[in-house]
């Protein structure tokens, strides 16, 4: 089916394979996209939306036709009809906005898979060339996270006084950091240690709780209850890690979603401590190292920032500050895990990760190097709770469900297990991508679960899955020079 | 006594629900071992489906009883089984072979998306139907008036439940089909090379366990009659809870696994809280988990170095 260029163009069989396609399609979307339920006051009743079934089936009928013709050395009519398609997602009317996304998406795609049949007179390549072009790119771009990595550390910190950052730009910038953060952290357990954690969001939930009820039962300060939200945060991992760190795999992975699901359940009807669901709010923010606050009219005895500074008052001081906070512990955590890869304890969880069982016959005590990454990845956690209550202001249990999660866990996924540019590179995808295209916010998860899927489909190990090995037994050659080595070899 | 056996009842219906949709995931992990994170929304969309279906029956004027639900259970089998068979095909199958971790990750893309397509099409309230069916026979009386009472849908549930456990044990134990996928379960890459097309087998599994959640989709539906887009994810977890508990790979075990999650959740609503009675199903799984994670009829797993 996907011969070189030479191949005979067989339409029947084309024809035929666009048509399963489409009757697929068909079958798929006539219950649930023809036929809508809308509630009315006596009950429910049906709207017919065929058109919309029509639409979808056809685009996927002329997509897969398009793939299946570029394959055997239709390149440039497919190209020109697929660009043609695209183009007409922006003038034809449509039903809904959802299939105009489809068919400019769906005329993108198949643009470029009829020209690279084009230049390579094949569609795509093989999941073995692909890897190693990646796996190349990945090279690269570890060896050149020595010089990115300072720049975009340089670049963030510059970031609130460049002429560009309002208070939307700065706030992203926050938000992109705390999730920076907890990929980094979560990579600890999954990267490293390899035990895949379905419910880091515990960890978060519990650091946040942590600082809004210290905050608000016992008045404490953010500078206080940072540290101890991390505590309370590393107490649980350790807590959860005793019973389940026995367990490998699949199963190590759904029993830890089921614990965050408890932390999350006891939030919600724990009412008299918790609120329950309705959360809790006016949860303290934080002040300049409890020096000074930033408020326009501080309290008796109190300083201002502004004043401390003989600045005029904005609000904008405080979230630029926020942001200050939450670079440097995200840049703690880096830190923290890069050096960690160089004692023992990191190399342990390395070995480890990569054969369980030889690490116990050579005398590592497995359990003990597990739970210390699962109560150094909660700390971290924790850490990112307490910043996003005190961010936020208010945290209810809606905000830590199995999506957060998930989204967290994508981040590390995606990004190339162990990466640490890669989990900047995929928190850049997955949470700055929806964050910048906010008028599309109903189709945002619908794009993120697509994403996920077909991010894995085209590479299984991650976007930069280059694992550089930590010990070298000479002298530390640049990752290119072992690349290309070990193509050589290979 | 009476309430005791009133819960019973109750729990013995929502376990059957549970179990049907434990088959799914059972002989996915034991067949290709993994998590087919997706399959607690392959139930979601039966659940919609079914209402769909419900409504055009009854704007087509056929309102026999007997012959909309099966018309509807039909129907959802039929689409729920497409749906298993495209998220297979799209989603898994380019995955085999790969890491461990990338077909879990995968499943949980295709779960999120499901999630939010059905969300998107179909709108984000909840969706009410009124019961189907609604008679029902007192069993018993106590003094103080407490009647306990089986309704004629707990009946259906139940029988159909155990009709459908034995149609599927003798399709596993006697067809070619189910001799192709005990061998797949056992080994693979032996099964391929004596004759048996591993891929289409994989598919018939897919298709096997999404009919049956959509079956379970049905039952929820004139169960309780409200359902939502996002009732796929508790019961897909519930449901893995009551595989694992009855032992991953082992059909006998699914069901056993469901009636008892089933009824831990009745009895637990029942005599302490309602608030925490999911807590109660992800204690029990926590607690199987550790103490013996072969569940009750599991083999033990041998690991190989």
């Amino acid at each position: 089916m996907t011969g070189g260029g030479a191949e005979t163009i067989n339409f029947k069989s084309a024809l035929r394979e666009a048509a399963i396609a489409g009757g697929l399609a068909l079958l798929l979307t006539l219950p649930l996209i023809g036929l809508k339920t809308i509630e009315t006051s006596h009950g429910l009743v049906i709207q017919p939306h065929f058109a919309d079934v029509a639409v979808t089936v056809l685009l996927v009928f002329m997509g897969r036709l398009g793939l299946v013709l570029a394959a055997t050395g239709l390149g440039w009519p497919v190209l020109a009809i697929a660009g043609a398609v695209t183009a007409a997602g922006w003038l034809v009317p449509f039903p809904t906005d959802a299939l105009r996304w489809l068919d400019i998406a769906g005329g993108g795609v198949v643009a470029i898979f009829a020209s690279l049949a084009l230049r390579s007179s094949r569609v795509g390549f093989d999941q073995a060339e692909r890897d190693r072009r990646m796996d190349r790119i990945g090279a690269r771009l570890q060896d050149a996270s020595r010089l990115i990595g300072p720049a975009a550390v340089l670049f963030a910190l510059a970031l609130p006084m460049l002429p560009f950052a309002n208070r939307g730009v700065v706030d992203l910038g926050c938000v992109l950091l705390s999730y920076i953060m907890l990929g980094w952290g979560l990579n600890i357990v999954v990267g490293l240690a390899g035990l895949l954690d379905l419910g880091y969001v515990a960890f978060y939930a519990v650091g946040a709780y942590s600082y809004a009820l210290l905050a608000q039962t016992f008045g404490f300060g953010f500078w206080l209850c940072l540290p101890l939200a991390g505590v309370f945060a590393s107490l649980y991992g350790l807590m959860l890690g005793f019973p389940v760190l026995r367990l490998r795999g699949d199963y190590f992975a759904i029993v830890t979603l089921a614990f965050a699901e408890i932390v999350r359940m006891v939030l919600l009807n724990w009412t008299s401590l918790t609120n329950g669901p309705v959360g809790i709010a006016a949860i303290p923010r934080p002040s300049f190292f409890g020096i000074a606050d930033f408020t326009n009219s501080p309290a008796e005895g109190r300083l201002a920032f502004h004043q401390m500074f003989g600045l005029d008052y904005a609000p904008i001081h405080r979230i630029i500050f926020l942001y200050y906070v939450i670079l440097a512990l995200a840049l703690v955590v880096n830190f923290f895990t890069l050096r960690i890869r160089r004692l023992p304890l990191g190399r342990a969880w390395e070995a480890l990760r990569e054969d369980d069982i030889a690490c116990t016959a050579l005398g590592i005590n497995s359990t003990n190097i597990k739970l210390a990454a699962f109560a150094i990845a909660g700390m971290f956690g924790g850490f990112a709770g307490a910043f996003f209550a005190s961010r936020q202001g208010f945290i209810s249990p809606e905000s830590f469900t199995f999506i957060e999660s998930a989204i967290i866990l994508a981040i590390v996924v995606l990004g190339g297990m162990g990466s640490q540019v890669g989990v900047v590179i995929a928190a850049l995808l997955v949470v700055g991508l929806p964050e910048a295209f906010r008028d599309l916010a109903q189709y945002r998860m619908l794009a993120f679960g697509a994403g996920m899927v077909l991010i894995m489909l085209w590479r299984p190990r991650g976007l930069l899955a280059h694992r550089d090995p930590t010990i070298l037994l000479h002298v530390r050659k640049s990752a290119r020079q072992q690349q290309a080595e070990s193509e050589a070899r290979g | 006594m009476e309430y005791f056996l009133q819960q019973l009842i109750n729990g013995l219906t929502l376990g059957a629900i549970y179990g049907l949709i434990a088959i799914g995931y059972t002989m996915v992990y034991g067949i290709i071992g993994m998590i087919n994170f997706a399959h607690g929304e392959i139930y979601m969309i039966g659940a919609f489906v079914s209402v769909i279906s419900f409504l055009v029956l009854g704007a087509a004027g056929i309102t026999w009883v007997p012959l909309a639900v099966a018309v509807v259970l039909v129907v959802s089998m039929l689409f729920t089984a497409v749906y298993g068979w495209t998220i297979e095909r799209i989603a898994y199958r380019p995955l085999r072979g790969s890491t461990r971790l990338a077909p879990l990750i995968s499943a949980i893309g295709m779960s999120i998306f499901l999630q939010n397509y059905v969300q998107l099409v179909q709108g984000a309230r909840v969706k009410a139907l009124p019961p189907v069916i609604s008679d029902v026979i007192v069993i018993m009386v106590r003094e103080d008036g407490f009647k306990v009472s089986i309704s004629y849908l707990q009946i259906l549930i139940i029988l159909l439940t155990f009709a459908l456990m034995v149609g599927f044990t003798q399709i596993i134990l006697r067809t070619s089909l189910g001799r192709a996928q005990r061998a797949c379960e056992q080994d693979m890459k032996m099964a391929s090379l004596l004759g048996v097309d591993v891929d289409k087998t994989i598919s018939q599994t897919f298709v096997m366990g999404a009919a049956l959640a959509g079956v379970a989709g049905v039952m929820v539906t004139m169960y309780y009659g409200v359902i939502d887009f996002y009732i796929g994810f508790l019961a897909g977890i519930k449901a893995f809870t009551a595989a694992v508990l009855g032992g991953i790979g082992s059909l006998p075990g699914a069901m056993l696994g469901g009636l008892t999650i089933g009824m831990i959740e009745a009895f637990w609503s029942a005599y302490f809280s309602v608030e925490y009675k999911d807590v109660a199903a992800f204690a029990i799984l926590v607690l199987v988990l550790i103490f013996r994670p072969t569940g009750l009829l599991g083999r033990p797993e041998i690991e190989k170095v």
